[in-house]
């Protein structure tokens, strides 16, 4: 199982925190703040997983969703999604386009934590 | 080179790498520029010999020009009949009709992909534009501070011991975000909750106002005959539900029924008739200023006029005041309009008025004529800079009335402007893929 994770964050003390509590745990996390170029980030890093925000600038974090599910090789590349709209619409749409885990703002470190093992632990198992 | 381009785009791609003009590589390879055209657009199938000699002349293997191509087109077609929920038999006969008409067939997967395309842009606008922006804006700050605040805030009080570098970082990240916070939340509470008018909640006072002038065609027969109670109107109009937006109705009445007095409405309508919607003429004929004139044309009733006009006013910081829409002009209910419309140019050169043909760009492209003026607004004092406002009337320019001058493009606003290369532009477009 790779421990490379990717976070698409533009709050940089939510990437600065998020980045703290992984690393603890023992991943790889490279971050990165803005929508415009994400989806060429995701592919030169090459990550095991993506933590997205659902409001990016340049590029909503639902678009970058899409645009990698097109991917020929992204399509089971797990991808957390975190919003601070947690409208059932919003859900409906992420999963629409494909993502893996959709968790909504405020979010307790334990619940990123359980969901970054839990979507890896999957990835590993296909 | 992408596998889903056709073989004639391919051809055309590879010549163009090569430098080599259409009719070079025709008389190259023995057939006429035309005819190469032909196949370039890929309305013409080609193979066998001739396709050898291209691919020789633009030094590939003739693979590189065919591999593919054909297959994805078909697989185009397919995904496009089983959208449309074409029958099985016709599905099946893709094969047959992308060789027969390769050209209608790239038409055809081209508008399918251009109808998908357009669909995703639909659903991102409803996503979008279904929330009050600004209030988005706001719930997002406060809600991402919180989240920063949380995780911070348990990884201090849980993380046994903590390195006194990332301590006092995230002490610090802590006290950032508290502060953050109670400015977000503070803001949004304001934009909420007018304490002083708790009825004010339902929407926006100048909505308020909006919608009741709307519910109204803009036109109130009872202050026509000078026997209308302001009061009386306001008290009735179920839309006007907050303090806030009475008053501002109430002062928008006032001013109607004092436009009323100089230019009545059976006179005007007369001098409408027989010197045409001339704005200058009308004023000069009643004795009154041009704003005046554009308010007063803007009250009509529904057939004094040959078609709808549309009303903006202004004041100087930009603000929108008042805005009665026309069909095909974007008026932005939420943030802020498009800095290139005249309403925002007259500003600049107060008392002078400014007439510009302008196009919106929407589902299709409709042009308006502009008309402008900025006035000082209020009496003058020797103490105190003028207050100035801007008003604009909108009227829509019918086909085959132009005057054949290009119109000034401008947009409605910023987020849902596809415009792409705008120098006015404030922020990026939520329409990714424009329409």
């Amino acid at each position: 199982m790779g421990r490379h994770v990717l976070l698409i964050e533009d709050e940089s003390n939510i990437a600065e925190a998020i980045r703290f509590l992984l690393t603890r745990d023992g991943w790889q996390v490279d971050t990165h703040a803005d929508g415009r170029d994400a989806v060429e980030v995701v592919c030169a890093a090459k990550p095991d997983l993506v933590i997205l925000d659902m409001m990016l600038p340049g590029k909503s974090g639902m678009d970058i969703l899409r645009e990698l599910r097109a991917i020929d090789g992204l399509h089971d590349l797990p991808v957390l999604m975190l919003t601070a709209r947690g409208q059932s619409r919003d859900r409906d749409m992420a999963e629409k386009a494909g993502v893996s885990r959709f968790m909504t703002k405020p979010f307790s470190n334990i619940e990123v934590l359980s969901a970054v093992r839990d979507l890896l632990a999957q990835a590993s198992r296909t | 080179m992408p596998r889903d381009m056709l073989t004639g785009s391919r051809i055309r791609e590879r010549r163009a790498i090569k430098g080599l003009r259409q009719a070079d590589l025709a008389r190259q390879v023995g057939i006429s520029p035309s005819y190469l055209n032909l196949i370039e657009h890929n309305r013409r199938r080609i193979g066998g010999k001739l396709l050898v000699d291209l691919a020789e002349v633009l030094g590939v293997e003739p693979s590189m020009l065919t591999e593919g191509a054909e297959a994805a087109l078909i697989s185009a077609l397919r995904e496009a009949a089983a959208e449309a929920g074409v029958a099985m038999a016709e599905t099946d006969r893709a094969e047959e009709f992308a060789g027969r008409f390769p050209g209608w067939a790239e038409v055809l997967v081209w508008s399918h992909r251009r109808i998908t395309s357009l669909e995703r842009t639909v659903e991102t606008l409803s996503d979008r534009l279904t929330h009050d922006p600004r209030l988005a804006a706001s719930l997002h700050e406060v809600l991402s501070t919180a989240a920063a605040i949380r995780s911070t805030a348990s990884i201090l009080a849980e993380t046994g011991e903590l390195e006194p570098e990332w301590r006092d970082r995230f002490h610090r990240n802590l006290n950032e975000d508290s502060a953050r916070l109670a400015d977000s939340s503070k803001a949004l509470v304001n934009y909420l909750d007018d304490t002083e008018a708790s009825a004010d909640h339902r929407g926006a006072p100048q909505e308020e106002v909006e919608a009741f002038m709307a519910a109204h065609g803009h036109h109130f027969p009872l202050l026509e005959e000078g026997t209308g109670d302001l009061d009386a109107i306001i008290a009735s109009a179920p839309e006007l539900t907050g303090r806030a937006a009475r008053q501002v109705a109430r002062k928008i009445l006032r001013q109607y029924a004092a436009d009323v007095v100089a230019m009545p409405l059976a006179v005007f309508t007369e001098a409408v008739k027989a010197q045409g919607l001339d704005p200058l003429a009308l004023a000069q004929a009643f004795a009154v200023d041009l704003p005046a004139v554009f308010r007063r044309i803007a009250t009509l009733p529904e057939g004094a006029l040959p078609g709808e006009v549309g009303l903006v006013i202004c004041d100087a910081s930009g603000s929108i005041l008042f805005r009665k829409a026309i069909t095909g002009f974007a008026l932005p209910r939420h943030g802020e309009a498009c800095p290139l419309w005249p309403l925002f140019s007259a500003l600049n050169r107060p008392l002078v008025p400014i007439r510009r043909r302008v196009s919106q760009l929407g589902r299709a492209v409709a042009e308006f004529d502009c008309l402008a003026i900025a006035w000082p607004d209020g009496p003058p004092g020797f103490e105190r800079d003028p207050l100035y406002r801007s008003i604009m009337l909108i009227l829509p320019v019918r086909h085959g009335e132009g005057d054949g001058a290009t119109p000034q493009p401008v947009g409605g606003t910023c987020r849902v402007c596809p415009r792409g290369d705008c120098d006015a532009r404030r922020e990026p477009s939520i329409l990714s893929e424009g329409f």
